[in-house]
C-alpha cells in the first residue's frame, strides 16, 4: 500500500497538469473565436473573386486559355501540399491530415506518378519525413504568427507558382482540415492547379442580368493577372480553415484532458482516504487488543 | 434617384459596403466613373485613388493598390490588394514606403526578388503621385 505522502504528491502533480490543460483550453477557445472571425471577414473577397473567375472562365472552354487554368496537359508529376499545424497538443488534428496525405501519396505512387511534397507546417513535415523523406521538396513553418495574414498566403502561393512556372509539377493538391465545428473537422483534399472545372460558369452570365461583361484590358490579360491571385486566395482560405480547425481541435482535446485529470484526481483522493482509514482502523485495533491483553 | 451598391473588399476583410451616387475607380486603362446602370465591366485597377460620391461631393476617398473591379448595372465591387482611407495616409508614410522599396531593390539578390522590388517601387511612386495630386484638390 503506497504511503499517504505519495498519494498527496501524485494528486498535486495531476492538479497542476489540469491547471495547464484548462488554461490551454481557454486560450484555444479565444483564438478559435478570432480565427472564425477572420474566416468570416475573408469570405466577401473570395466570393467576389469566384464570381469574376466564373464569368471569365466561361469564355475559355475545353483546355484553351492559360496553363494555370487549363493545366499542363499531363498529370505525371503531382505536388501534394500538406497543410498542418506547427504544434501538437491538439488531438487528432495533425495526424488525420497526415494520414489522408499518406493515403493519397501511396495511391498516386501505385499509379506510377511522381509525387513531390510541399509541407506547410512543422508537424506534417516531421511525420512525413520518416516515410517519404526524399520527396519533400520544400517546407514552410511558423506561418500565421502572431496572426495569420494575407502575406502568409502570398508566401506559400509564391513558392507554388515558382515551382509551377519552372515546370516542376503538373497537378497541385492541398490537404487540410475543413472547419465544421469545434468538435468536427473534415479532412479535405482540394485540387488547386488546374482548378476543377467551374460548374458556376453557367450561372455567371445569369448573375449579371444576362449581360456579357466588357473587359478592360482584354480577357487574357485579366485572367493572367487574376489566376495567380485566385491561387493565393484559395491558399489563404485553406490556411484560415486550418487555423480554425487547429484551435477547435485543440480546445476539444484540452477539454477532454481536463476532464480526465479531474477523474484521476477523484480516484486518487478516494484511494488516499481509504488507505488513511485503513491505517487508522489498524492502529485502533492494535490499541484495543493491547488494552484487552492487560 | 437610383444608387450604385458599392463594395470595397480586401483579402482579409470588407472595408466598405455602401450605397453611392457615383464611384470613380482608377482603372488600369484610365479612371472610370460608375453611375447606376453602367454597362457590365470587369477591369483591373492600378494603384491610385478611389472616390465614392454622394451627390456631387466625394464623400470618401481610398488609396488602393492593384486589384479588380467588377461592375454591373446595379453593383460595383472593387477587389483591392490593399486599400486605405485617404485621410489616414500621410505623405511621410508613402515616402517611407518608397524608400523601403528602394532598399529592397538594392538588396535584391535574385532576379525574382529584383522584379518584385521593382514592382513595389513603382507602386509606391504611383501612390505618392496620386496622393499629392488629390491632396491639392
Amino acid at each position: 500500500m503506497p504511503s499517504l505522502k505519495t498519494f498527496r504528491l501524485r494528486i498535486r502533480s495531476v492538479q497542476s497538469t489540469q491547471k495547464i490543460t484548462k488554461a490551454m483550453k481557454m486560450v484555444a477557445a479565444a483564438k478559435l473565436r478570432r480565427a472564425q472571425e477572420q474566416a468570416t471577414a475573408a469570405r466577401p473577397y473570395a466570393e467576389a473573386m469566384d464570381k469574376i473567375l466564373a464569368s471569365l472562365g466561361a469564355s475559355f472552354k475545353g483546355g484553351t486559355g492559360p496553363r494555370l487554368l487549363a493545366g499542363t496537359g499531363s498529370d505525371k508529376v503531382h505536388l501534394v501540399i500538406v497543410a498542418t499545424g506547427d504544434r501538437g497538443l491538439c488531438g487528432g488534428f495533425n495526424s488525420t491530415i497526415v494520414r489522408e496525405a499518406r493515403r493519397m501519396i501511396r495511391s498516386l505512387l501505385a499509379e506510377g506518378k511522381t509525387v513531390k511534397i510541399f509541407a506547410v507546417g512543422r508537424k506534417g513535415r516531421d511525420q512525413l519525413r520518416r516515410d517519404f523523406g526524399p520527396m519533400i521538396v520544400d517546407t514552410m513553418t511558423d506561418l500565421g504568427r502572431p496572426r495569420l495574414s494575407f502575406g502568409d498566403a502570398q508566401k506559400v502561393a509564391g513558392r507554388v507558382m515558382e515551382m509551377f512556372e519552372a515546370g516542376e509539377f503538373d497537378v497541385a493538391t492541398v490537404v487540410f482540415n475543413r472547419f465544421k465545428s469545434a468538435m468536427t473537422q473534415i479532412v479535405t483534399a482540394q485540387q488547386l492547379i488546374p482548378p476543377p472545372a467551374p460548374e458556376a460558369s453557367a450561372a455567371a452570365p445569369a448573375a449579371a442580368g444576362g449581360a456579357v461583361y466588357e473587359f478592360e484590358p482584354d480577357e487574357g490579360e485579366i485572367l493572367a493577372d487574376l489566376l495567380p491571385r485566385n491561387l493565393t486566395v484559395q491558399i489563404f482560405r485553406v490556411l484560415l480553415e486550418n487555423a480554425a480547425s487547429f484551435y477547435g481541435s485543440q480546445m476539444t482535446a484540452m477539454d477532454n484532458a481536463s476532464r480526465n485529470a479531474g477523474d484521476v484526481i477523484k480516484k486518487l483522493t478516494l484511494q488516499m482516504n481509504r488507505s488513511r482509514q485503513a491505517s487508522i482502523t489498524k492502529e485502533l485495533i492494535e490499541i484495543i487488543s493491547g488494552a484487552e491483553a492487560i | 434617384m437610383a444608387k450604385v451598391s458599392f463594395r470595397l473588399v480586401m483579402p482579409e476583410r470588407e472595408l466598405l459596403a455602401t450605397e453611392a451616387d457615383m464611384v470613380v475607380v482608377p482603372g488600369s486603362e484610365g479612371d472610370f466613373g460608375v453611375l447606376p446602370g453602367h454597362a457590365p465591366l470587369i477591369s483591373t485597377v492600378r494603384p491610385g485613388v478611389l472616390e465614392v460620391f454622394q451627390g456631387n461631393k466625394a464623400e470618401q476617398r481610398f488609396l488602393v493598390v492593384g486589384g479588380f473591379a467588377e461592375v454591373t448595372p446595379e453593383r460595383c465591387t472593387v477587389l483591392a490588394d490593399e486599400a486605405l482611407p485617404f485621410e489616414q495616409v500621410t505623405p511621410e508614410q508613402l515616402a517611407e514606403r518608397e524608400r523601403a522599396a528602394e532598399r529592397e531593390l538594392t538588396d535584391a539578390a535574385s532576379d525574382a526578388e529584383k522584379a518584385t522590388a521593382e514592382k513595389n517601387l513603382a507602386v509606391a511612386k504611383d501612390l505618392r503621385r496620386a496622393q499629392a495630386y488629390y491632396a491639392s484638390r
